[in-house]
């Protein structure tokens, strides 16, 4: 059998979050994969922060419509029993507490769960569009990220980037790893496949809390 | 309401001018009007508007044809002209988180002074902010935007004004028609009126100042 590359694993670790009847705003990149591997049994809505509930797939060859887009403006499909709406309506979704999870990307997560991942002074300077709002007012804040980039640790002691938001987030799942902040300590919940306490301790620069038993990541 | 062709509604617009321009990487932006914006060359422009889209496309048109002085949007990741005249000091960009940006539109059209949000608190964008505590929560006082005119796409208009929209078009659309001093409106469809039902209607005719003629 083929192994999963890091990026699959990730996405298929965080679906396992999902459940029934949640309302769930995934962010580009990796977390936009999460809705590839919802399990059959979950059936959630996912929300388009530019104003839309009820989003699906990529359409079919031919079928897209200009003005049926996610928020990076890629063409998608609105599932039965989608509703759309203005900005302003999005945002209140979001600060509102009325989205459950949000799943988003990251460039740096410190050891209490606080989040950089909007901007790198004099190098990416994008904008932080919804990603503050999202950190600050979802229920649960999931990040999907490598655990590395270059070879360089990504959960560190104190984030040197500017912050997304001082609410931490509520877990890190990584290729390497999942990671909680209960009592604001990165604490080690799982393993991922075929990687050792000691790998993800070394790939760590933040001070892992490690539980005597230390499950292998359920996939 | 009067219906004008784009040419008279764009000739309104004076240089320098403070627009809100709907639209999300370009869907809902009213591209006729931006067209003539860039044909009749109207400089130094203050663009307030969710992202800047991509180059030839939507604003991104106005920042290829240098005519904005000023952004305020809550994106520019994904046209790199925009970064480069910002990075070149060409452009002035105020960067805004977008239910922070939206929320100050809403206020300009609703008569607040501003509103209170958690966004930010704490961060960069808090800086020279008033921070204020309620019941125990931070939040930052963020003040209302305004602008000279609000250019906007819509699905439907009808002979009135009355507006509805389509799918992710709507977006920035209907807070910002009601935040300008002059609504121009560039619809897909004009409609008889009573077409589009009261119910459906989504920005009431009395906020719109002028509708852009077929053509």
């Amino acid at each position: 059998m083929k192994t999963m590359d890091a990026q699959s694993i990730i996405a298929k670790r965080i679906a396992l979050e999902l459940r029934t009847g949640m309302l769930v705003n995934l962010g580009i990149g990796i977390p936009t994969m999460v809705a590839n591997y919802v399990p059959d049994n979950i059936k959630v809505f996912f929300q388009s922060e530019n104003g839309l509930i009820g989003t699906g797939p990529i359409p079919e060859e031919g079928m897209a419509h200009p003005l049926l887009t996610d928020a990076g403006g890629q063409p998608v499909t609105a599932l039965p029993g989608a509703s759309t709406f203005d900005s302003a309506m999005s945002f209140g979704l979001i600060r509102g507490g009325h989205v459950d999870m949000t799943v988003l990307g990251a460039l740096q997560i410190d050891g209490k769960g606080l989040l950089a991942n909007w901007m790198i002074p004099g190098k990416m300077v994008p904008g932080m569009g919804g990603a503050m709002d999202l950190v600050s007012g979802a229920k649960r804040v999931v990040i999907a990220m490598q655990h590395t980039a270059k070879g360089k640790p990504k959960i560190v002691n104190k984030c040197t980037l500017p912050l997304t938001s001082i609410r931490p987030v509520d877990l890190v799942v990584t290729e390497m790893a999942v990671i909680a902040f209960p009592e604001g300590r990165a604490t080690l919940m799982e393993t991922g496949p075929g990687v050792s306490v000691e790998q993800v301790v070394a790939a760590t620069e933040a001070k892992l809390v490690v539980p005597d038993k230390i499950p292998t990541m359920r996939l | 309401m009067k219906t004008v062709p784009v040419e008279q509604a764009v000739s309104m617009i004076p240089e320098g001018a403070i627009l809100m321009i709907g639209g999300f990487m370009g869907v809902g932006t009213p591209e006729r009007i931006i067209d003539e914006l860039v044909r009749q060359g109207k400089r130094n422009l203050t663009v307030i508007a969710n992202d800047t889209a991509v180059p030839g496309r939507g604003v991104g048109k106005l920042v290829d044809a240098g005519l904005v002085r000023k952004t305020i949007a809550s994106h520019i990741g994904l046209n790199p002209e925009t970064q480069r005249q910002m990075i070149e000091k060409k452009m002035e960009v105020d960067l805004i988180p977008q239910g922070t940006l939206i929320e100050r539109i809403r206020a300009g059209g609703c008569g607040l002074g501003g509103v209170l949000t958690p966004t930010g608190v704490g961060t960069v964008v808090a800086e020279g902010k008033q921070k204020i505590e309620v019941d125990g929560k931070s939040y930052l006082l963020e003040t209302a935007l305004h602008a000279d005119f609000a250019l906007i796409n819509a699905f439907l208009a009808d002979y009135l004004g009355n507006l509805a929209y389509a799918l992710t078009s709507r977006n920035f659309n209907p807070i910002i028609a009601m935040a300008s001093d002059t609504t121009i409106v560039s619809a897909e469809h004009i409609v008889p009126v009573g077409l589009i039902a009261p119910d459906h209607v989504v920005t009431p005719a009395p906020l719109v100042d002028y509708i852009v003629a077929n053509g």
